[in-house]
């Protein structure tokens, strides 16, 4: 017996599977293009000496060896160098903070004549070339005899900071409810005290986003510190004027400690990525 | 002046002491550094710069890089967003790989893609297994300058795709679904929809993402210095030729206001162009 409803058209349910096929396909291959760099620094930074000499190389890894990471962290300069660069990440997360948030905070909750010319002026800061600024920098940090200090570098990596910091936490500023500062005033407290017990308790975890953001940034800045040091350089500093008499093995384990803090930075951060970028930005 | 009104500027002081002090002027001494010479002022700085033979093939490959770079980046993110946006199985896992690279810094790139393009590096091993060469190739040999521009950009495309990505995710965002649903309602195909719905509502995003990359990408250096050291010159690593090798700031600050006047260049460039389709909507 047959009934009276047509055949069922599954055409529509194919396409829908082929696309979803597709779209994982593709974000697959996106995804193989990020980490097989990655993958490979890796396998090089953990080869022997002799496998990284060796060609044509193998993909796959025979043995694991830190004789290539060892050497680095054993060559001259480069614990210091570590050193530097997390001394001068923190310092810079520190004044940047203490500068930059109070301004984002002022951004946030106060209408006051003079906002958007302050905006554009820190725009203005950070869309220029750092290039620009680096030499000069260096020549006064020259005559002032703050050449080669941690200090210099500090001060280098918190201009570049300021501006993204100011604008940042501007925007965590404005995600805590006015409301919740005006109860405390209710309650008695100043504004200021309004402002440090119950704002900046709420806004953290977005200041430590802002932070560890700032960290990275310095981390990973070259020109400015290369420029203003010489004896007491960051780590990428180092590596960068150690390129041009360095070995291979030495590059590819510099290239690897340089990494390694990212990919932690970016799990952490993860959450705070879309925010940071998408509400500062505008 | 009320109490109340001068607060704001109290706590914006500080931040407007520092900016100006190590960004107003350092800016000035920039351009007094380059234009100065023995006797008063002088375009010697940028005359010695100009017949240096490294200057133009600098300039070139800068621009070079950017006309290439940029666009593939934005083709490249836009495509990642649509992505995203289709919803995959293991999105917080692609989503982490693909903003990797937001946290590595160019020299770190630069030497992630030597261990791929060196000489005897994973791409030429590759190459052989397959028998698809008899020796490899020398992509970052001195006279291969396009080979060296490929290097550079496969890099740059790499590092720099995810700031792209994540801000044009984030203006993805804020676009509310009803807008294309409705598209969706009225029979437009998913082309149709990209380009008359998605795109112009993402304009604002995709400028401050041309302006921040196109900025990004003049200061490029490290990654062309770690593949090529000086062979494939580029504007910012003349720079830092002239400062560190050469010890000469006043041409290094030339070519910085050569970079400095580039990007005041293309940004108002873009900012004419790209607001422009938002005024006649």
């Amino acid at each position: 017996m047959t009934t009276g409803l047509p055949p069922i058209d599954r055409r529509p349910l194919r396409r829908r599977r082929w696309r979803a096929a597709g779209v994982q396909l593709a974000c697959v291959a996106v995804s193989l293009f990020m980490a097989v760099p990655i993958a490979l620094i890796t396998l090089a930074a953990f080869s022997s000496r002799d496998s990284i000499d060796a060609y044509p190389k193998t993909l796959i890894p025979r043995q694991f060896s830190t004789e290539t990471l060892s050497s680095f962290f054993h060559a001259t300069g480069t614990f210091p160098a570590l050193g530097n660069s997390v001394l001068v990440g923190l310092y810079t997360v520190f004044w940047s903070l203490l500068i930059g948030a109070p301004a984002g905070y002022a951004l946030a909750r106060y209408a006051f004549r003079g906002k958007d010319a302050y905006r554009l002026f820190v725009l203005l800061v950070r869309a220029l070339p750092i290039v620009v600024l680096s030499v000069p920098l260096a020549t006064m940090f020259l005559h002032l005899r703050l050449d080669d200090t941690v200090l210099a570098v500090t001060l280098v990596h918190t201009v570049l900071a300021l501006p993204t910091t100011v604008l940042i936490t501007a925007g965590i500023f404005v995600a805590v409810p006015a409301d919740l500062e005006e109860a405390a005033q209710v309650f008695g407290c100043n504004r200021r005290q309004a402002a440090w017990q119950v704002v900046v308790p709420l806004a953290l975890p977005g200041l430590a986003a802002a932070a560890i953001f700032t960290f990275v940034l310095s981390w990973n800045e070259i020109l400015g510190a290369t420029l203003v040091t010489l004896g007491h350089r960051t780590l990428p500093a180092q590596v960068l004027t150690a390129l041009g008499e360095a070995s291979t093995p030495y590059r590819f384990a510099g290239g690897f400690a340089l990494i390694v803090p990212a990919l932690v930075f970016i799990l952490v951060m993860r959450r705070y990525l879309l925010n940071m970028w998408g509400t500062t930005l505008r | 002046m009320t109490l109340r009104a001068r607060t704001p500027w109290l706590l914006l002081l500080p931040s407007i002491v520092l900016l100006l002090a190590l960004f107003g002027w350092p800016l000035a001494q920039a351009v007094v550094q380059a234009f100065r010479g023995g006797h008063g002022l002088t375009v010697g700085n940028f005359s010695r710069l100009f017949h240096d033979p490294y200057f133009l093939p600098a300039l070139r490959n800068t621009i070079l890089l950017i006309v290439i770079v940029v666009p593939i980046q934005l083709i490249l993110a836009i495509a990642m967003t649509l992505l995203v946006q289709a919803r995959p199985r293991f999105l917080a896992g692609h989503f982490y790989l693909w903003c990797l690279p937001l946290a590595i810094s160019e020299l770190a790139a630069g030497l992630v893609w030597l261990s791929v393009f060196g000489n005897r590096g994973y791409l030429n091993s590759l190459l052989i297994r397959l028998g698809l060469a008899h020796d490899g190739v020398q992509w970052l040999g001195y006279r291969h300058t396009w080979t060296m521009l490929l290097a550079v950009v496969i890099a740059e495309v790499w590092r720099a795709t995810s700031l792209v990505f994540v801000i044009v995710v984030a203006g993805a965002q804020l676009i509310p679904r009803d807008y294309d649903e409705a598209a969706q309602v009225f029979g437009a195909n998913p082309w149709q929809r990209l380009r008359h719905v998605t795109l112009p509502l993402l304009a604002p995003s995709l400028q401050v993402a041309l302006i921040l990359r196109t900025i990004l990408a003049l200061q490029a250096f490290a990654v062309a210095q770690a593949l090529t050291g000086r062979d494939f010159p580029l504007l910012v690593g003349e720079t830092y030729q002239w400062y560190s090798n050469l010890q000469n700031p006043a041409v290094a600050s030339a070519v910085s206001l050569v970079v400095l006047a580039i990007s005041l260049i293309t940004a108002a460039l873009y900012l004419r162009t790209v607001r422009a389709p938002e005024e006649a909507r």
